[in-house]
Parts: structure tokens; sequence; C-alpha cells
């Protein structure tokens, strides 16, 4: 079974953390996910940086371009991650745009994944009807689940289309907004989650955008299967560098 | 017959459609269900036309130029797109947005610019409206276009600087999206150019096409026949081009000719020349061709005009050029200037430089003495005065 699937089936909330690949250092990317499963992590989501991130916040997009100044590129990070599995054992998703996948070949891109042990992928601007026309097949064939995002403002018809075509989780895009951390959830956010938990979705969902801290921590999971940390972990990586993760995660639960 | 227009999913060919994040989703949604409706609506069309009359100055002339003509000896008009409010055809496309967004109940406006001819026109129309305006622009860009950043400010628009990335026109698209990703509800996006997500490229290429539906009667008029035998038109993003092909797309006999920005030559890695140093990609949330690493990364153009500068070309122009409906030619920053100094000393019109760039292929493009070539003279050429003084030294 799919590790994503098998860990979504534990009696737990579960902790996903999001980094940008080659960043701080270039280095860094297999310490970082080896030191985030020794502190409890439960899935990680590994960037793949662009030059264009248009979802995302100051924090990532200053990740992306310094990841790419120290000279990340895909080939390069399939190269780092080949030896992953054997001291990493919790689902791995590959997080990035759509263009980088495309120039180096879909069908080539999964291919590798899978040879890896990359769990799913998220790409946020391959819309749902291109990837049922053209790429599910593919994914498919490399055991691949590929991750939908929603938000507020998606209507409840467009949810159950995404569900339908989900498996594993739905990616809960917490409010109207880039990525980068919020000062905490108000009652539209309450309100939306409580929608949606109501909606009686055929897969859990995880809330990502504006997740810094144990408190929105707690809120985001209040309703929701679990929650995604991404720029407020790039900023601590940034101030203390890599040495003390464990650090942060305690501080989230 | 095969068309060369947009399909009901925003395709031309292979290239376009939406490759979007799902928080964009809603926006380009109620955009492209509601568009097509909107302009056909009687008092939208009413609107439009009597805006584009009165207060943008339509029709603009077509031009017989005969010193020119005498000089490359073919007949050459010129399509006065320089003659319009603002000093160029983007108002075309915002005038229509505006209202677009008035009939959507939108209540905030925003917009990219490069140069600042979009974000000009933009502020423009909002000032007209009384809207709200919110102009991104690349802080590289900011420094090097002063002026337009004072039209701007005076229109009562508020200009911020895009610092991210290259802190140029796409860094500045890229900004004024995730504007438009955190303010889904309020807000309408008026992108200048044919790019981006459907409905985009079909939308802007239909408010320009009143370029090439005047061409059309004006021709008439003129040579007593509707249809040129060439168009040519300089292709940024390509909303120029556009307009001034749309009416010929389907109509074989008009030859099509889009002409590129070569900056410093088409090897010199500095070029903007997309169709020569494209690959298919995505760029702004559209499928077409894109200067970009080979690992994927978008990289930065150069052109001397500001106005051509972006690493992508609209998908319209990517399938004319990929299915070789379209001429694709490309001009060196050197032979664009050369060409905007002899319009000015042969016809007494100083062009923008983008447009220098359609009017400098005659030197190595051949036609026949009689053949109609219409040339989109897109801008004027005010704006680029310092590029202008700097280069000849005035």
């Amino acid at each position: 079974m799919n590790r994503i699937k098998q860990k979504l089936q534990e009696d737990k909330k579960i902790l996903s953390i999001y980094f940008s690949a080659g960043y701080p250092n270039l280095g860094d990317t297999v310490k970082i996910i080896q030191d985030l499963e020794k502190n409890g992590v439960d899935l990680i989501e590994i960037g793949l940086p662009f030059s264009d991130p248009l979802a995302d916040g100051p924090t990532i997009q200053e990740s992306s371009t310094a990841a790419l100044k120290n000279g990340m590129n895909t080939a390069l990070l399939f190269d780092q991650l080949k030896d992953i599995r054997k001291t990493v054992s919790i689902p791995l998703i590959l997080m990035g745009y759509f263009n980088p996948v495309l120039q180096y070949g879909v069908e080539e891109f999964c291919a590798q994944c899978e040879e890896i042990g990359i769990d799913g992928l998220i790409l946020p601007d391959l819309p749902l009807d291109v990837y049922k026309e053209e790429y599910e097949g593919i994914f498919k064939k490399h055991g691949l689940i590929n991750v939908f995002l929603i938000t507020p403002q998606t209507s409840d018809e467009r949810i159950k289309a995404i569900d339908e075509a989900s498996e594993g989780f739905i990616y809960m895009v917490s409010s109207a907004s880039t990525t980068g951390a919020k000062q905490g959830f108000g009652s539209e956010q309450s309100d939306y989650f409580n929608r949606i938990a109501s909606m009686g979705l055929n897969n859990p969902q995880i809330v990502g955008f504006g997740i810094s801290n144990a408190e929105t921590f707690g809120q985001a999971t209040q309703k929701a299967k679990g929650a995604i940390i991404g720029s407020a972990f790039i900023k601590y990586l940034t101030a203390n560098g890599v040495d003390d993760i464990s650090d942060f995660v305690k501080q989230i639960r | 017959m095969k068309s060369y227009h947009a399909d009901e999913r925003g395709y031309y060919g292979e290239f376009g459609g939406a490759f979007i994040p799902e928080m964009l989703y809603p926006n380009c949604e109620e955009l492209r269900q509601n568009y097509l409706g909107i302009m056909e609506e009687p008092s939208f069309k009413e609107e439009f036309h009597q805006l584009l009359k009165d207060y943008v100055g339509r029709p603009t002339p077509l031009y017989f130029a005969k010193r020119l003509s005498e000089k490359y000896n073919t007949k050459i008009y010129l399509k006065r797109e320089d003659l319009c409010h603002t000093g160029a055809h983007k108002v075309n496309n915002t005038i229509g947005q505006i209202l677009m967004a008035k009939r959507l109940g939108k209540n905030r406006i925003i917009a990219e610019t490069g140069a600042g001819q979009h974000g000009v026109a933009t502020a423009t129309v909002c000032a007209l409206m009384g809207i709200q305006c919110v102009v991104y622009m690349g802080e590289i860009d900011i420094a090097r276009q002063a002026p337009n950043v004072a039209r701007m400010k005076m229109l009562g628009a508020e200009v911020r600087p895009a610092t991210s990335g290259s802190k140029t026109l796409k860094d500045a698209t890229n900004e004024a999206i995730r504007d438009w990703i955190n303010n889904p509800v309020d807000t309408h996006y008026i992108i200048g150019s044919v790019v981006g997500p459907h409905p985009y490229p079909d939308m802007v290429a239909r408010f320009q096409s009143v370029i090439s539906e005047e061409m059309k009667n004006q021709l008439q008029e003129k040579e007593g026949r509707e249809n040129p035998n060439y168009v040519v038109a300089c292709v940024g993003g390509g909303s120029n081009a556009a307009g001034a092909f749309y009416h010929y797309l389907d109509v074989p006999e008009v030859g099509i000719i889009a002409v590129e920005a070569a900056g410093k030559g088409i090897d010199s890695g500095k070029s903007a020349a997309t169709s020569a140093l494209g690959k298919v990609g995505i760029i702004h949330g559209s499928k077409t061709l894109l200067m970009q690493t080979q690992d994927g990364q978008i990289t930065e153009p150069y052109s001397i005009s500001a106005g051509l500068d972006y690493p992508g070309v609209g998908p319209m122009h990517a399938h004319l050029y990929t299915s070789g409906r379209g001429e694709f030619i490309s001009i060196t920053d050197d032979d664009a200037m050369k060409a905007g100094l002899e319009l000015c000393k042969l016809e007494g019109i100083i062009p923008a430089i983008e447009s220098s760039h359609a009017l400098a292929i005659f030197e190595d493009r051949k036609f026949n003495p009689d053949d109609i070539v219409v040339v989109n003279l897109s801008g004027r050429g005010d704006k680029d005065l310092q590029n202008y003084i700097d280069y000849f030294k005035l």
C-alpha cells in the first residue's frame, strides 16, 4: 500500500512539513528529511524550487530563489534522494510547479519518483481536467498519488469532483492567500473548517497555509486530519540552520 | 476549416488553457463563464464603442506612407494606433476590461506593467470610472521608467514595486497574480496582453480586434478590397499583433508577419525572440512557447524595447509560429532604432521602439511593388525619447 494511505490510517493528527530542496545549503536535503522523521514528523513535502512560484508568499519565494542560486535542479534533487529509502520510511511528497516537471518529461519524472520511493506529487498549477485527461494514467502506473488543493472559495460541486479524483488526502488551503504564516485563524476559518468537515468527503483533509505554531496547528487539526507547515519552518532554518531541527518540531507538538 | 482562433477551452492548437493553482480557479472561472455573454450585451457594445470613439479617438487612421513606400518599392500602410489616447493600442483592452469589471461587480483593479504603458492605460480607465487601481511594476522598471510612474500616480493609481525574482515584467505579473489570490472576491485583474490563463488571451484579443476590423473597412475604402497582402506587427506578449491579425487569422491569402525583438542578436544571450529561443512550457497560467533553462526555470529576456521584453509569447502566436500560419522575423536593437529614426525622417512620425521593430523588416524582407502591406504602428515614441536621445546621442 502507498505510504501516504497507510499513514492516514493511523489514529493520530498528521504533522506535515514542507521545505525547499537545496535550502539553506545545496546539500541539506537528506539531513533535513532524516531529522524531521527522527523528531516525529509524519509526512514531508520536498519543494522543487521554481523561478516563478506564483502561489507562494515572500518566504518560499526567497528560499526557492536561494535554492536555485545554490544550484538546485530536478536532476540533482533526484540524485540526492536516490538512497533516501535506506534511511527514511515516512511518506515523501514532491511539491512544485508544473513547468520543471514538463521539461523533465512527465513520464520520466514519475518513473524517477517511483524508483526513489516518492509517494505523491503536489503540483498546484496542474489543473484537475488536464491531469485527468493527460496524466492520471502515468501517475497511477508509477504508484504516485496526486494531491489536489481546495480553498474557501472552491464551490461544493468542485470540492466533490476533486474528492472524486483524489486518493490519499485533500490539501485544504486555509484562506484566500499565498503561502506564509499569519496571526492565527478567525471565525471565517472555523466556518470553513466546519463546512468542509460536514461534507462527508471520502478523503481526509490536511490543512495548509498560515500554520506556524502549536496554536494554529491545534486549530487547523480540530476537524481536519492534519496540517502542513512550510514558511514557518523555512524561517526557522534561515535563522537557526539545520543543526537543531528537533527544537522546531517540539514547539509544534 | 482549421481555425487559428481559440477553441471553447481556450486552446490555440496545443497552446493556451488555464494552468492555474486552485486559488485562482474561482476568479478565472467567473470570468470564463461571463466574458462572452457580457461582450455580446447590446449595452456593453454600445458603451465600449462610444468610449473607443469619443475617449480613445477611434477609428485610428489607416495612413498610406508614401515616402516609406517609395523607398521600399511596395505599398505600405500604417495603422495609427500611436494616435490613441495614452499613446498606444493598450487602452483598447483596458477600456474593455474596466467595463467588464464593472459588470462583474468588482470595485478594485490590479494590473502589471513593464515599461508602464499598460499601467498608464489601466490607471487612465480607473480614473475615468472612479475605481481603485493598484499597478505592480518591477523595481528595476520603476527606476528606468520614471515618467510613466509619475503618470500613473497623477492618474490616482498606487504603484507597488515588485521586488521578487528579476524585478521586471514577469515578476510584476507574478505579484499581480499573488494579489488576486489574496483578493479573490472584489478585485479584477486587467492583464495587459494576450497572455495568462484562459479566458485572458481570447478576451484581450477580442478587445484589440477593433484594430483589424477598422483596417478592413479602411482598406475597402482606399483600395477597394478588405484584405491586404500582408499584416505586420511586433510581438512581445502579442496584444497589438493579436488585434491586427484577428480578422485575418482565417483568411489564408493574407500573410501574417510577427516581428520579435532579437535584442543584441539571437545567439547573444541577450534577446527576447521567443519563437526562436523558446520551448513549450507553462508561464503565467498558459501553455505556450517561453524562454527557459533546460531545467524549466524561466529566464530573463532582453530587448531595448521594454514592451517586447517578455520571456513568453501569447498562445495564439505560439500556434501561428508552430503551425506555419505566421511568418516570424526577429529584429535587433540596432536595426529597430535605425528604422524608428527613418520613419521620423520620411514620414514625420516618431514611433515607439516596439513598433520600430515591425518597421525594420523592410530592409531585408522584400515585397512586390503592388503588394499592400499594413504595419500596425502600435505606439508613439514620446515614452522612448530618453532611449532615442541616448542611442543617437541627440
